[in-house]
Order: C-alpha cells, then sequence, then structure tokens
C-alpha cells in the first residue's frame, strides 16, 4: 500500500487550476498566430491568439467564463490518500478565489458563491497504475457544453453513423461552441461512459493521432468533414472549424452504439498530474 | 474596406453609419454599452410585462451579452468576453421592440430574433467568443448600474474604446 498526502495533492492542483484557467494550451495560440484562412477568420484569429498573449502577460483570465471545475481522477487500488475529496474540493475553491462564480443550483439558480462543487469522476485503476494516483483537471465554459450531444446509435448505424453524428452536432452547435473547436468523441459502454470517454478525449495533446488505427482514420475522417462545414474561426466562415478530433473508445453491449460529442472551445484549459 | 483597417465607431452617435454596414464587416467600437445576459434578461422581460422601473434606458441602447470575472487590483473589469446570444433570444424581440438597437454576443440568433432586428432596424454583433482578456483591454470604465445580488449577471455599464465586433445580421 502507497500512502500519499493529500495535502501535496491540494497544493499542487491549486497551483495546475489557477495557471490553466489563465494560459490555455499553447498548442491552440501556436496554430491561430500562423494560421492562413480568408481575411475575416484570420484576423479572428490573430485576435484570439492575441487575447492568449494579453492574459498570459497580464496573468488574467483567458475566457470570463471559468467554467465549472472537472477533476479526473484515476486512483491506483494499492494508494491511500485520506482525505483526497476534501483536498480536491478545497484546491478547487481555492484556484477559483478570484474567479468567476459560475455554479448555481440548477432550478433556483442561486449561486454556490464559490464554484464547488467540481465535477468528481474517479476511476479506480489496477494492473501498471494500482499504485499510482492521475489527477487531470478540465474547466468547461457553458458555451460548448451545451452544445454537446449524445446519440445512442445501433450497431447498424456502424462507422458512417458515428461520423454522421459528430458532423450533426458541430453542424448544430458549432457556431456557439467558441469555435475553433477541439471535438471530444466518447465510444460505448453505456451512456455515461460515453460522456465520459468524450471528455477523457479533451485530455489528449493536439495532433496526436489514437494509437489504434482504424480509430486514427476515423478521427481524421471526422476532421476533414467537419471542417467542410465551413463554419470556421469564431464563426465567420473559412477552413478550420475545428482544430483536431479525438476518440476514445470502451467496448459496448451487442445492441448498443453510443457516441457522445463534446465539443471543446479554443480556450482549451487543461492539465494532469500523476503522484 | 480593408479587414486590417481599425475603424472606429462610436456608440450611439455612429449607430446609423454601423447598421449601413454590409454583413461579415469588421468594426471597432468605442462608447457605452450595458452588459445583460440570463438572468438580468428575465428580471427586465418582467419588468417590461408588468411596466415597474427599468434598468436603464432601453431606448438606443446597446447590450453587450457578457457576464464579466471580478475585476483584478487596479483594473475596472476582469476578464469580459461575449457569452452565447442564443439564450436571450427568448427575450430579445421584447427588447428590441422596446427601443433597444445593438446586441452584441456570439453566435446564432432564432428567425423571431432575426424578424424583429428587420423590423425595427436594429443590429447584432458577433464580439469574438473567448477573447475575454483582449475585450478586458477595451473597457476603461465599468459602473454597477442595477441587479448587485446578480453577481457576475449585474448590469453594468461599459464605456469601451476600440472593441473589435463584425456586423452580423441587420
Amino acid at each position: 500500500m502507497r500512502t500519499i498526502d493529500s495535502k501535496i495533492i491540494e497544493a499542487e492542483l491549486v497551483k495546475l487550476i489557477d495557471d490553466c484557467l489563465k494560459v490555455p494550451d499553447r498548442a491552440v495560440t501556436d496554430i491561430l498566430e500562423s494560421v492562413t484562412d480568408a481575411p475575416l477568420p484570420q484576423a479572428a484569429a490573430r485576435l484570439i491568439a492575441k487575447n492568449n498573449a494579453i492574459a498570459e502577460r497580464n496573468g488574467v483570465y483567458c475566457c470570463q467564463d471559468t467554467g465549472q471545475a472537472l477533476v479526473m481522477i484515476k486512483l491506483g487500488d494499492e494508494v491511500c490518500c485520506r482525505g483526497l475529496a476534501d483536498a480536491v474540493e478545497r484546491a478547487v475553491i481555492s484556484a477559483y478565489a478570484s474567479a468567476r462564480k459560475s455554479v448555481a443550483d440548477p432550478i433556483t439558480r442561486i449561486n454556490t458563491g464559490n464554484n464547488a462543487p467540481a465535477v468528481i469522476e474517479t476511476e479506480l485503476v489496477g494492473g501498471d497504475m494500482r499504485d499510482k494516483l492521475e489527477i487531470s483537471f478540465l474547466a468547461k465554459g457553458a458555451g460548448s457544453e451545451n452544445m454537446s450531444k449524445l446519440y445512442m446509435l445501433t450497431p447498424a448505424d456502424g462507422k458512417d453513423g458515428i461520423v454522421n453524428a459528430v458532423v450533426d452536432a458541430v453542424r448544430s452547435g458549432g457556431a456557439n461552441a467558441c469555435p475553433p473547436l477541439v471535438i471530444g468523441v466518447g465510444i460505448g459502454g453505456v451512456t455515461e461512459t460515453a460522456c465520459s470517454l468524450s471528455k477523457r478525449a479533451l485530455l489528449r495533446p493536439i495532433g496526436i493521432r489514437h494509437d489504434r488505427a482504424d480509430i486514427a482514420e476515423l478521427e481524421t475522417e471526422i476532421l476533414q468533414k467537419v471542417n467542410d462545414l465551413g463554419i470556421g474561426i469564431a464563426a465567420f466562415g473559412g477552413a478550420h472549424t475545428a482544430l483536431d478530433a479525438h476518440i476514445e473508445v470502451k467496448p459496448t453491449h451487442i445492441g448498443m452504439l453510443p457516441v457522445a460529442v463534446n465539443l471543446q472551445c479554443h480556450s482549451l484549459r487543461h492539465g494532469t498530474l500523476v503522484f | 474596406m480593408n479587414i486590417n483597417d481599425e475603424i472606429i465607431f462610436n456608440l450611439p452617435a455612429d449607430f446609423e453609419r454601423i447598421s449601413a454596414l454590409e454583413p461579415n464587416t469588421l468594426v471597432y467600437l468605442s462608447g457605452a454599452v450595458y452588459t445583460a445576459r440570463d438572468q438580468a434578461h428575465k428580471r427586465i422581460a418582467e419588468a417590461l410585462a408588468s411596466g415597474s422601473k427599468l434598468p436603464f434606458d432601453l431606448k438606443n441602447a446597446a447590450i453587450y451579452y457578457c457576464g464579466p470575472t471580478p475585476a483584478p487590483k487596479g483594473r475596472v473589469i476582469g476578464s469580459c468576453g461575449p457569452t452565447t446570444s442564443g439564450r436571450m433570444d427568448k427575450y430579445a424581440p421584447m427588447l428590441i421592440e422596446n427601443g433597444v438597437t445593438v446586441m452584441i454576443g456570439k453566435g446564432v440568433r432564432n428567425q423571431a430574433v432575426i424578424d424583429a432586428i428587420k423590423a425595427h432596424g436594429a443590429v447584432y454583433l458577433s464580439a469574438i467568443g473567448g477573447a475575454a482578456a483582449l475585450y478586458q483591454d477595451c473597457v476603461k470604465a465599468c459602473e454597477l448600474v442595477a441587479y448587485p445580488d446578480l453577481g457576475c449577471e449585474a448590469v453594468y455599464k461599459l464605456t469601451v474604446e476600440n472593441f473589435p465586433a463584425v456586423v452580423s445580421i441587420k
């Protein structure tokens, strides 16, 4: 049994979240600084790149929607971490102290006042991960999360059905989700498995394909078809509706094909700690 | 007009010039805009329905769909990019009928809003979603106008300079 001090986790998580909320994934800025497109979307790309540079220089939030905090934990089955849940909650409250208060009761709409509760997802893992604790953070703003979709396809829908579902989700919601997007696709399991996988897919670095060749090919096809929609940077048209598409899969029931599509805005704010 | 020319339009004085521009024209706005998003719209709609006091004069007003982060020390406002306009579609026609001429937000509008914009000669401009630090630098003054209990959803009067936005619906 390995014991990890939750105080260390809390301190590192506060720093990770604060850094993530201010400066988005640098790969996005690098692309937007150099991308060529029609005049209007290209101007928007440069303004977004400038925005991210201002955020970094001034230490301010790149987007006012600092989101609801998603904390995805992989807990090795030989790890003991007393007080982990409370440490994560305190880290989120502390890191979000100067951020916008964006979390409210769903019925009364009364704000919780401290951005808690975070959405905490915990997966128990064994094997090579048995003595590890991995904590990933993803800030999810409403603009892009609201445009995400779950499709309960049938096995007969197959790969074409998957591609069509993703293209449909981007066609209907992409313009509102602050493009250029990163598209997370979760396929398999049951409803929540697909949704969870679609979020995990967003953690993979931009430009990296799935290590299964057939899935990598599907990612490339989806990216091409989404960019053919012509929604474009800041929804001003052009060739760059999405910067990447990532798929994660898990086996599903013989009678099911759940496909979750999570649209991520260009303010891609994520990071992972491994203890 | 060259896309790189920063042509400044003053609000509300230059409204007629803005509304004469072709869609997909990038403009830089200076002047006064009022922030209002989901809950503020709900309250304004309720005030209009009941005839009670409005938070500001809607006539010729510019509304910015925005809920800023708190102002850091030494700055007038926090990060303040646009929020999704579609969530205000339920209320926008009523506000347009009561005098609002400019709406600034991000994303698409429904047919009822498009019809109201055309019927009343209003304009919808798209700001760049996610460019909140850039817009923070465009805000020179910020004054709380109404609904302080709504926190970031309160109504603020912003004085902006060189605020980039694209004429989208007119």
